[in-house]
């Protein structure tokens, strides 16, 4: 099996940029550590750099624009094998716009390496400003030099949590600098510094890359975080989501010969997406067929909770509900949420707190004072007293229920029990 | 009685019927990102899959699941809108990289965050022109609690089998709403059969042999394997423009064109003499329903036809669809997409629109439109 890594001696890059001594000597650095082509993958970015992929015999990935990083972190999770290296070729433009990539694999300190190929600019596009451009170097988009100073991409990697961080000068023989970040387990980043003959060095002549490093105020050199590498959870004992759901048994009967609407709506944190559930359960439980969904404001600790309740002898197909045959009103918060089709309501049911004003309504108005019990019991009360009154479902069936879900410990059954005269 | 005992009654919710579905069928993996009305699938697909992984945003999650993608993994998210527009660049690498996975995309009204809390359906025109090239991803539309279960095993089958990206297209109505449900209507899921590449001669990664290319995972090391999201030839090496790369290309329309004949599913309710239709997919096919059963049983006759597999699309649906005198598409938008989606601007003028958004659409405004003269 051919042991070498490059398949060419002469690689796609202008003459003279920095990209050729990565790429060799990045790839020299893995033959030294004695992997074979195909225990290694390169993930490319797009921009010059990520034009490398035909010369290699390893596994090669090319993906978008700044999303190697993430696109590796991908191949990582799913090898999930320290043994194979995952390398990733990225641009400076890459690591600006896929900065957040970088930032979270670091952050897990996913087994990969990522090689920064920074020459402050975007090369592929024609020599544009990036991020990672520093101040004062002068770019086609900023020719007088960049007002700005660059992300520090080594301090974010580091302080993100990568196990291993380096910046070097892209100059001369780097290879044991790329030696050292591919022996890590876990996630280490090299940034490698150089400079792009085509825009680079004609915008700003006379420069040298040691003197742009350290104008801008970094330093060459290795950060390191002792910490283990990632290590995949897999879930061994997924749950099968339907088999253990608890079986209704419609052992009751119920008195619905049409489809019926009920809204129960009260506030938030007073157990009434609870209590519907309950009577959505007991409807199944008196062999009906139910729908119930809940609505409650985003910030689901305060305003009005509603839910909506469908019970039909038949199959519901349509579950919407404009104007509702019954409404239960638990509290200010609730009539306030459901005010305008408690107006428009032309018949039907209208059970509400008797702390409550009675509003404009056709509906039958059938007061009880539900937050005697305390208003956290207030919706499971209405509940029952709506059942009882109505006679639509056995109020036992509701019973049944809270006993069968186990809700039996956490409200005062007897109490309500006794209240209510059941 | 004997029907009764045989019941097996839960209440229960379409995103629970999705995830424990795509899990038998083969989907192993769950990325995460929140969004409402998705995160009940986020919360089974936690529980379900033995991979889980809280991604810190939609691109890195369908980065992710490319990259599991690659080493042989069955990936799953599910998204909204908002969540859903990141994604698009990365579907369309995973679409070039011919890589499968599912995302449930769970429509909710827009434009952009507009109300997270509120159903729509509004992103079939977006999903039909996704695809830079305008080439068909496959889209499958779930309309009831039986499409929650057999649709998700599709849709894994269709990613494995066609080595794509495939969307289930859904509405917050339909996976956030509990109902009474008979677990026994579920039928048995089959566990998609992967089928990896096991020639001793060279792989190519994007071979024309065939219009699906075998697969190899990146955690192999007895082949070489190029993935590329660029123009690229048979052996995944990027191409400005050759004969080879550019007939990849085409060769990727085709593939997912050839979809339709394996997987073209709608039900279509047909009463003879009739000379109405009444067409619909997704969250107001229940309405539509309804509206049918009244009509009916008042005298009147009305066809209905419900349309799940989106895209490629069904020449059926024109087919049918041209029988017929007058036609109602019923759609929670005000712009008729799945019509558009058939007809694209040339709508015959028998063609009626029952739209609006906001609300769901009711059976009462559907029936007022099929006897209005
Ligand atoms: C989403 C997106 N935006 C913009 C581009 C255009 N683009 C291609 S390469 C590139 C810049 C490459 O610069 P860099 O990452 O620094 O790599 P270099 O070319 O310098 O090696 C850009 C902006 C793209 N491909 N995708
Ligand atoms: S444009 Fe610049 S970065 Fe790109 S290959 Fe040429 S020298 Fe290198």
């Amino acid at each position: 099996m051919n042991k070498n890594l490059l398949n060419t001696s002469s690689l796609p890059y202008c003459k003279g940029c920095g990209h050729d001594i990565i790429a060799k000597q990045s790839i020299k650095a893995l033959e030294s550590l004695g992997y074979l082509p195909l225990d290694v993958i390169f993930v490319t970015d797009i921009g010059c750099h990520g034009i490398i992929d035909k010369c290699l015999n390893t596994h090669t990935v090319h993906g978008l624009h700044g999303r190697s990083p993430a696109l590796g972190a991908g191949v990582s999770f799913g090898i999930d094998n320290p043994d194979k290296k995952i390398i990733v070729f990225i641009g400076d433009g890459g690591a600006t716009i896929g900065l957040q990539h970088i930032m979270e694999a670091a952050r897990l300190n996913l087994n990969m390496t990522v090689v920064l190929h920074n020459n402050y600019l975007y090369g592929m596009t024609g020599g544009q400003t990036s991020g990672l451009t520093p101040k004062g170097f002068a770019t086609t988009t900023s020719n007088e030099g960049n007002p700005f100073s660059g992300y520090d991409i080594c301090q974010l990697s580091h302080t993100a949590g990568a196990s291993y961080t380096s910046r070097v000068i892209g100059i001369g023989d780097i290879t044991d600098d790329f030696v050292k970040a591919f022996k890590i387990k876990g996630f280490s980043l090299i940034e490698v510094v150089e400079i792009c003959p085509s825009y680079g060095v004609k915008l700003n002549p006379k420069r040298k890359l040691a003197e742009i490093v350290e104008s801008s105020g970094r330093k060459t050199g290795v950060w390191i975080n002792k910490k283990p590498a990632y290590k995949l959870h897999n879930n061994k004992n997924t749950d099968d989501l339907i088999s253990k759901l608890p079986v209704i048994n419609d052992n009751f009967e119920h008195s619905l010969t049409k489809p019926t609407s009920i809204v129960l709506s009260g506030s938030a944190g007073e157990g009434l997406q609870l209590a519907a559930t309950v009577l959505a359960k007991s409807g199944i439980k008196s062999g009906l067929d139910v729908t119930q969904k809940g609505s409650y404001p985003v910030t689901v600790g305060v305003g009005f909770s509603t839910a909506e309740i469908n019970l039909s002898p038949k199959t519901i197909y349509f579950h919407g509900i404009n104007i509702p045959d019954i409404v239960i009103i638990t509290s200010k918060d609730g009539l306030n949420h459901n005010l305008k089709r408690i107006n428009k309501m032309e018949k039907g049911i209208l059970f509400i707190d008797s702390s409550l004003d009675s509003p404009t309504t056709k509906a039958e108005i059938i007061k009880y004072d539900f937050r005697s019990l305390g208003a956290k019991n207030a919706a499971l009360a209405s509940v029952l007293f709506f059942a009882k009154k109505t006679n639509i479902i056995n109020y036992k069936a509701i019973f049944n229920i809270i006993e069968e879900e186990k809700i039996d410990k956490k409200v005062p059954i007897d109490k309500i029990k006794k209240e209510l005269h059941i | 009685m004997q029907e009764k005992d045989n019941n097996k009654n839960v209440l229960i919710d379409g995103s629970r019927l999705i995830i424990e579905s795509l899990a038998r069928a083969g989907a192993d993996t769950f990325i995460g990102y929140p969004i409402t009305p998705a995160n009940l699938l986020y919360s089974y697909g936690r529980q379900r899959m033995s991979t889980m992984l809280s991604a810190p945003d939609e691109i890195t999650t369908v980065q992710w699941m490319a990259g599991l993608a690659s080493t042989g993994k069955i990936p799953v998210t599910a998204t909204s809108f908002p969540g859903f527009a990141l994604m698009i660049e990365s579907i369309n690498m995973a679409y070039m990289m011919e890589l499968p996975m599912v995302i449930v995309l769970v429509q909710r009204l827009g434009p952009a965050t507009g109300t997270a809390t509120c159903g729509a359906q509004g992103d079939l025109m977006l999903l039909n022109g996704m695809i830079s090239g305008g080439h068909p991803s496959p889209v499958l539309a779930t309309s009831n609690f039986k499409d929650c279960w057999e649709l998700s095993e599709k849709a894994v089958n269709i990613a494995v089998k066609y080595r794509t990206p495939v969307v289930l297209l859904t509405s917050k109505e339909e996976v956030m709403t509990q109902k009474s449900f008979n677990l026994n209507d579920l039928k048995n899921i089959k566990t998609v059969e992967k089928e990896y590449f096991d020639k001793d001669c060279v792989y190519k990664p994007y071979s024309n042999k065939t219009m699906v290319p075998e697969f190899l995972s990146l955690n192999q090391n007895k082949h070489q394997i190029r993935i590329n999201a660029s123009t690229h030839d048979q052996f995944g090496i990027l191409q400005h423009s050759t004969e080879d790369a550019l007939n990849n290309t085409i060769r990727l329309e085709n593939k997912i064109n050839n979809i339709i004949n394996e997987y073209s599913f709608f039900e279509y309710d047909k009463q003879e003499g009739a000379n109405k239709l009444i067409v619909s997919y997704g969250i107001t096919s229940a309405a539509a329903i309804d509206a049918v059963n009244k009509l009916r049983k008042t005298g009147s006759k009305v066809n209905l036809l419900i349309a799940k597999t989106l895209i490629p699309l069904s020449a059926k649906y024109k087919d049918i669809i041209e029988k017929y005198q007058k036609v109602i598409f019923v759609e929670e938008s005000i712009n008729n997409q799945l019509g558009r989606l058939i007809f694209g601007i040339d709508r015959p003028k028998n063609m009626k629109f029952v739209g609006g958004i906001g609300k769901m659409i009711t059976p009462e405004k559907i029936i007022k439109e099929v006897e209005n003269e």
